[in-house]
């Protein structure tokens, strides 16, 4: 049966179709409808795990019983999980282990666009490259036959275009094979990572490399294309398919396992042509690796580490190495005052608004984190100074109040660390440790909104549900963050603004850690939830904006307020009845009072 | 066989449900026996963002991606946007698109304003633009939620998928007990290109 299946849905497929049943992940942009899709197979157990770094262990662990298992991430939660990948290529599997790491090339939804074949590299363990929706579902297969056949984790290498473009695939409705699951088999000079062992199994990891060379040379997802000889192209991923869109005629290598590289085929497909190109996204893996073996190639050249490629820049970048010859189509420029920006907002009703709002007041540091707050950053609420990883906003809230502390700086202004619930659980409790057990001056906002909110609303371990929907406990964060040794935790509304300020400022006044805590479920979760609406009376609008100022997307400007000074043209606000959700925070920042609560 | 693929650009802003519309045409054409690929961004852009999605059918289809100056129809759900893909119409392509304006906060705040002329911008650069206030009309069938079979009842007489395809897929994507106000709806589409 065919159908039409994104990448990730045909990496479940996959995964599926092959007799996996342990599945742990943590959702991350492009990845997370990976575990979405395969936790609703009959029979298979999927989970959220805390982080990248417990889902790969997880995952180890799982596979130790004999059990084919599946990890799956964005491309910087392999930066969280190196720990144990580069570890777990040393002691190898037991049930085959997959890794499907997901870039983001462009920065669609990422703070980086990091090349992750890098890590296949590092790792020394075999990586797969799929072009299109029905390689991700035929590269599962043979990604666990090489895990288990060479003893080694394979890794899957996604970008977002794959992930999330669709195309036609080809699925088994065959029941999946049944897979005999041994158990747990002691083996200590394999999965004790003492010196003595390691030192035993760093040269088989050598050994297994030389292997997959062989296979590399061999396997049917590396293969030559052969055309017109003028120009070779070597590729891989989605640079692929623009290959084929503007040079249809030349010779080309797909490389479809990128580590390690097929040395032999690509020196024969070398000699066979006049001028060798790699066209591939971010950094010149493919590029380097070639020139190292002393093969003449251009690539970088013509083809930019930065953002995405497509098919109008890989025409680009031959017409200026001189081998395209057609006419690129020159496009009209864009139409005069039509690229309005449209940038993404927090949403009406969110929960974090209010919390934003009350910070401004009070002119602090504000260290922030990964979620749907950092959206808090752009105009105009303008809150927060730093984002660079999951759970630094505590980590970095702490090095700089201490810092301004013991160096004696000349600064009264007090610091925040402003995080989500499920943000904190990834990596947050070992920051605020740092915070308390080297007490530091800093107030942590923990914004629980009872869901993973920016990856589209997923359970994590504060919402007493799994991803399959089984009932669970739900973190308790007060006894947490009181457990971990903050003595202070204020719970706060973050609808009620003046309550929030005025906690805020008793806290920022109290010289050591503590913890303002919001409890208000993500606006998202409450859909069809009965709420007040809330309108402007235009006799008592003033049009001072303040309520626009809360960047509330429900909120915008309607007719110009009559008045006799033409100079400054003033406009009445109005709300839009069908996004206001009812928060009511308009209402408190209305100092005439024109904005009213409309029953509903 | 470069010629041979369709090339249909649906945008609109988050929500509009421009990413339904372009899984029933990808349906559409897996029914109708071609090769299909589409292609868009999930993630922030949802946040009230921009939201554009590229369908792609025929023989093969190799990239997910319409280069600019090669869409056959660009299908928008909102008037400024249908104004800011412009630069991927082909000459003799053809605009769709609905009257409905969303107008960001951004407008608001005075940073921005909104593409009043759109409209002259589309019959300046394009070739018999539809602009229809599909809103209106979905409102006036009973369900403003049917402005997405209506503008794909408008494509479907610019495309040669077989009705027959369209017909099976749209009923098989909406509800059961909207399937028949559904089937209007795409009649009505259908009477508006005619």
């Amino acid at each position: 049966m065919k159908k039409v299946l994104s990448g990730n849905e045909a990496i479940a497929r996959g995964v599926y179709e092959n007799g996996v049943k342990y599945a742990s992940a943590y959702p991350g942009t492009p990845s997370t409808e990976i575990l979405e899709n395969f936790a609703r197979y009959d029979g298979v157990y999927a989970e959220w795990a805390p982080n990248e770094k417990v889902a790969i262990e997880s995952a180890v662990g799982a596979s130790m019983t004999g059990a084919r298992v599946l990890a799956t991430m964005k491309h910087v939660g392999l930066n969280v999980a190196a720990d144990p990948f580069m570890t777990l290529a040393y002691t190898g599997v037991f049930g085959g282990f997959v890794l499907i790491c997901a870039d983001d090339p462009g920065m669609h939804s990422s703070q980086n666009e990091q090349d992750n074949r890098i890590y296949g590299r590092f790792a020394q363990v075999p990586m797969f490259e799929p072009s299109d929706s029905q390689e991700c579902l035929d590269m599962v297969a043979e990604a666990y036959d090489v895990s288990e056949n060479y003893d080694t984790p394979s890794m899957i290498r996604m970008t977002t275009r794959i992930s999330h473009s669709k195309g036609i695939v080809k699925i088994n409705e065959e029941p999946p094979p049944v897979r005999e699951v041994p158990g747990f088999k002691k083996d200590k000079k394999k999965n004790v990572m003492i010196p003595a062992y390691a030192r035993l199994r760093h040269p088989l990891v050598l050994k297994r490399v030389k292997e997959l060379k062989e296979y590399a040379e061999r396997t049917r997802f590396n293969k030559v294309e052969k055309g017109d000889k003028a120009v070779g192209i070597i590729t891989s991923g989605i640079s692929y398919h623009y290959v084929k869109e503007v040079m249809p005629d030349a010779s080309i290598l797909k490389l479809g396992l990128t580590y390690p590289l097929p040395e032999k085929m690509i020196r024969e497909f070398a000699d066979s042509v006049d001028r060798l190109f790699v066209v591939e996204e971010l950094e010149p893996y493919l590029e380097d690796q070639i020139l190292a073996m002393g093969i003449k190639v251009e690539g970088k050249k013509y083809f930019s580490i930065l953002d995405e490629l497509s098919q109008d820049l890989v025409a680009q970048g031959f017409k200026e190495a001189g081998v395209y010859d057609k006419d690129i189509p020159q496009p009209i420029p864009q139409p005069e005052g039509t690229d309005m920006p449209r940038p993404p907002l927090m949403c009406a009703g969110c929960t974090h608004r209010g919390l934003f709002a009350a910070i401004n007041k009070l002119k602090g540091i504000v260290h922030s984190d990964i979620g749907c707050y950092t959206l808090s950053v752009l105009p105009p609420l303008e809150s927060i100074d730093t984002t660079l990883c999951m759970g630094a906003s505590i980590s970095m809230a702490h090095g700089t109040a201490k810092a301004m502390e013991v160096l004696n700086v000349e600064d009264q202004r007090p610091v925040f660390a402003t995080i989500g619930d499920s943000t904190f659980f990834h990596s947050g409790i070992t920051s605020l440790l740092d915070i308390t057990y080297n007490k530091s001056n800093v107030n942590i906002c923990i914004m629980d909104n009872r869901t993973t909110a920016m990856t589209g609303a997923q359970h994590n371990p504060g919402t007493g549900k799994t991803l399959q929907l089984e009932d669970t406990i739900a973190v308790d964060i007060e006894q947490l963050v009181r457990s971990l040794g903050v003595e202070r935790v204020r719970e706060v509304d973050p609808f009620d603004l003046k309550g929030t300020i005025e906690i805020l400022k008793e806290e920022a006044a109290f010289n050591g850690p503590s913890v303002i805590l919001t409890k208000k479920p993500c606006v998202q979760l409450l859909k069809g939830v009965p709420h007040d609406l809330y309108s402007v009376d235009v006799d008592k609008c003033i049009g001072c904006e303040m309520c626009q100022k809360l960047g509330c997307p429900a909120i915008s400007q309607g007719d110009v307020i009559p008045s006799p000074n033409t100079k400054k043209i003033k406009r009445h606000s109005v709300i839009d009845a069908t996004l206001c959700t009812g928060c009511s925070l308009c209402e408190q920042v209305c100092k005439p009072g024109a904005i009213h609560v409309v029953k509903q | 066989m470069e010629n041979s693929v369709k090339n249909i650009i649906i945008v609109g802003t988050g929500g509009q449900g421009v990413i339904l519309a372009s899984e029933i045409l990808a349906d559409v054409a897996l029914e109708s026996g071609y090769d299909t690929k589409k292609s868009e961004i999930h993630g922030m852009a949802q946040r009230g963002g921009v939201v554009s999605s590229h369908v792609r059918y025929g023989k093969t289809v190799a990239s997910p991606l319409i280069s600019k100056k090669t869409a056959d129809i660009l299908l928008s759900f909102e008037l400024a946007e249908a104004a800011r893909w412009i630069p991927f119409i082909k000459e003799e392509g053809r605009v769709v698109t609905s009257t409905q304006k969303i107008v960001p906060p951004i407008v608001s705040t005075g940073l921005a304003s909104y593409p009043d002329h759109a409209e002259e911008v589309l019959k300046e650069h394009s070739q018999n633009p539809i602009i229809v206030d599909a809103l209106s009309i979905a409102s006036g069938l009973g369900n403003p939620r049917l402005v997405n079979t209506i503008l794909l009842g408008i494509i479907s007489n610019l495309l040669d998928l077989p009705g027959e395809s369209w017909k099976k897929i749209v009923s098989e994507r909406v509800p059961p007990k909207f399937k028949e106000l559904n089937m209007q709806a795409f009649a009505k589409g259908q009477e508006l290109s005619a």
